[in-house]
């Protein structure tokens, strides 16, 4: 099963107390790319460079910033394969930055 | 004979329904279809037993016949080019791996309930879609039972099981048996939700024949797992401590349904067949020497089950044992407890310096029976107006009415 990790931050200024070294994700994605777990990943910049897009009436509705407001960001995401939650949760424990801030596991519709 | 024959339908459904599911489920991967077909299996016991008699083996007929519904409604379904890819499940080349519990039982069929209870308790499923679905899918108690059982709507029950279902249908979550690196957390989980479910009907004051309903059948759940779990001491110990706790039910409550406290209790009433069952269960468990927070939990309700009357306690005994169970499991309810205890062994004043000191930790903020045992202890000291005091705390936070008539009637007595 293909399942979507959102890396996230519990605040906006991203993870106070945990240092660059600590947070350092290369040797969890060599890991997981040499396993065959990782199929694809990227940091994302910050929400303030977001910008939002919507379509009304034909006309193209821009904001600046993230489509939800919340204290909580996003910052990266991987596309991971595996034969369970249960391994998708352990790929997802072992990303150094769910010590610090989050992961959510999110499944993919199956095709 | 008809009669008979609805009652060995009736003690199949109890006994056999959580096999027949899980034996669906792990065929199938589709739980709908699996309650669907146990259920299609019990009507169709109830049409052909009166004919042809009780199978020497109702659980193995059961199952058979489940499978068999289920494989005929796959097909059907496969051949009209919907559900082809479930269908496609169905012939998965080899079977999964022997796990614990897969061992042939004696109708010669695995047993994969072990898998199914596991799968119910996953920690991806939030608490009480855990507590509702095991008991759903493992004991056959119906959406209505349990939602009267925890006091919610039915829809509500109905929404949750079906969202708990799907979760694990969508998400990946797997039908087995956790691997070594998990089992022990997912063990300790599983072990608590059944604990969980006995305490959902043995809170004092709150439980009707619903509530009864549930911890009979978290006994039966414990004996399952004491059963598919031999070499989990902690699974027999969580046994062992329900059944002993069990045989003190008649003698908790008088006639008003007030509740009556253990010195205090009628001990001709105990069930004296229940307590020699948990002792018996418990002295097994502890033979094994890997003890664990529910094996001391149980030796203490052996202490009190074991005493002819009040006065013949061995608190000493007991003070020692909530002192491993601290060091197990800290916490301050056990804290608490040990309290209790220590006053009994080394009198009040000692039992209330340890109640004094998590009064002042004020971890216990809220919880009525720490008031209530300061006020007992107080009481014991004849500081009555400092007992009075503490009363009237545990009686602002007392959460069942039994409890509050019990603290009322102690404060009326301080008078």
């Amino acid at each position: 099963m293909k399942y979507l990790l959102l890396i996230c931050s519990e605040t906006a200024d991203g993870f106070p107390g945990a240092t660059p070294e600590e947070l350092d994700a290369e040797p969890w994605v060599q890991e997981m790319t040499r396993r065959g777990v990782r199929l694809d990943g990227n940091r994302t910049r910050p929400a303030e460079d977001a910008t939002t897009v919507r379509v009304r009436n034909g006309a193209r509705l821009l904001t600046d910033g993230p489509y939800a407001e919340t204290k909580e960001q996003m910052a990266g995401f991987d596309i991971i394969e595996c034969a369970d939650l249960d391994e998708a949760i352990e790929v997802a424990a072992r990303h150094p930055v769910a010590k610090f801030g989050m992961v959510e596991v999110r499944p993919f519709w199956a095709d | 004979m008809r009669d008979a024959v609805k009652e060995a339908v009736a003690a199949a459904w109890s006994r056999e329904w959580g096999r027949v599911v899980a034996a669906v489920i792990r065929q199938t991967g589709d739980w709908d279809l699996a309650e669907e077909c146990a259920q299609d299996a019990f009507e169709r016991a109830l049409e052909r037993w009166p004919r042809d008699g009780v199978p020497r083996s109702p659980g193995a007929w059961l199952t058979t016949t489940a499978r068999n519904r289920a494989l005929d409604r796959l097909r059907r379904a496969a051949n009209e080019n919907v559900k082809l890819r479930t269908a496609a499940r169905l012939d998965p080349g080899p079977p999964p791996a022997d796990q614990p519990g897969d061992r042939p039982d004696d109708d010669g069929l695995p047993d994969d309930r072990l898998r199914l209870i596991y799968t119910c308790c996953h920690p991806a499923l939030p608490l009480p879609a855990q507590v509702a679905l095991t008991l759903r899918t493992l004991t056959g108690l119906g959406t209505a039972e349990i939602a009267r059982a925890f006091l919610v709507p039915e829809n509500t029950m109905a929404q949750r099981l079906t969202r708990a279902k799907n979760k694990i249908r969508n998400a990946g979550i797997p039908f087995r048996v956790p691997p070594p690196d998990l089992l022990p957390d997912r063990t300790e989980a599983v072990l608590a939700i059944v604990y969980l479910l006995f305490n959902a009907g043995y809170a004092p004051g709150a439980a009707g024949p619903d509530q009864r309903r549930v911890t009979a059948e978290a006994i039966r759940l414990a004996r399952l797992l004491a059963a598919l779990l031999p070499g989990e001491p902690e699974a027999a110990g969580l046994l062992a401590l329900m059944l002993l706790h069990d045989a003190r039910a008649a003698a908790r409550t008088d006639a008003d349904g007030d509740l009556v406290p253990l010195a205090e209790q009628d001990r001709s009433r105990w069930d004296r067949r229940g307590i020699a069952e948990g002792t018996a269960v418990l002295d097994a468990a502890l033979a094994r020497r890997r003890p664990g927070p529910y094996q001391v939990q149980a030796a203490i309700a052996a202490c009190h089950a074991q005493a002819e009357k009040a006065e013949a306690t061995d608190w000493p005994q007991i003070a020692l044992l909530y002192a491993e169970l601290a060091r197990m499991a800290p916490g301050p309810v056990v804290e608490l407890n040990r309290a209790v205890a220590v006053a009994m062994a080394d009198g009040p004043a000692a039992g209330l310096a340890l109640a004094d000191a998590l009064a002042a930790a004020g971890e216990l903020a809220g919880y009525h029976l720490l008031p209530a045992t300061r006020a007992d202890l107080l009481r014991r000291l004849g500081r009555d107006a400092e007992a009075a005091a503490a009363y009237r705390e545990a009686l602002a936070l007392a959460p069942t009415e039994a409890e509050r008539r019990f603290l009322a009637g102690r404060l009326a007595d301080l008078r």
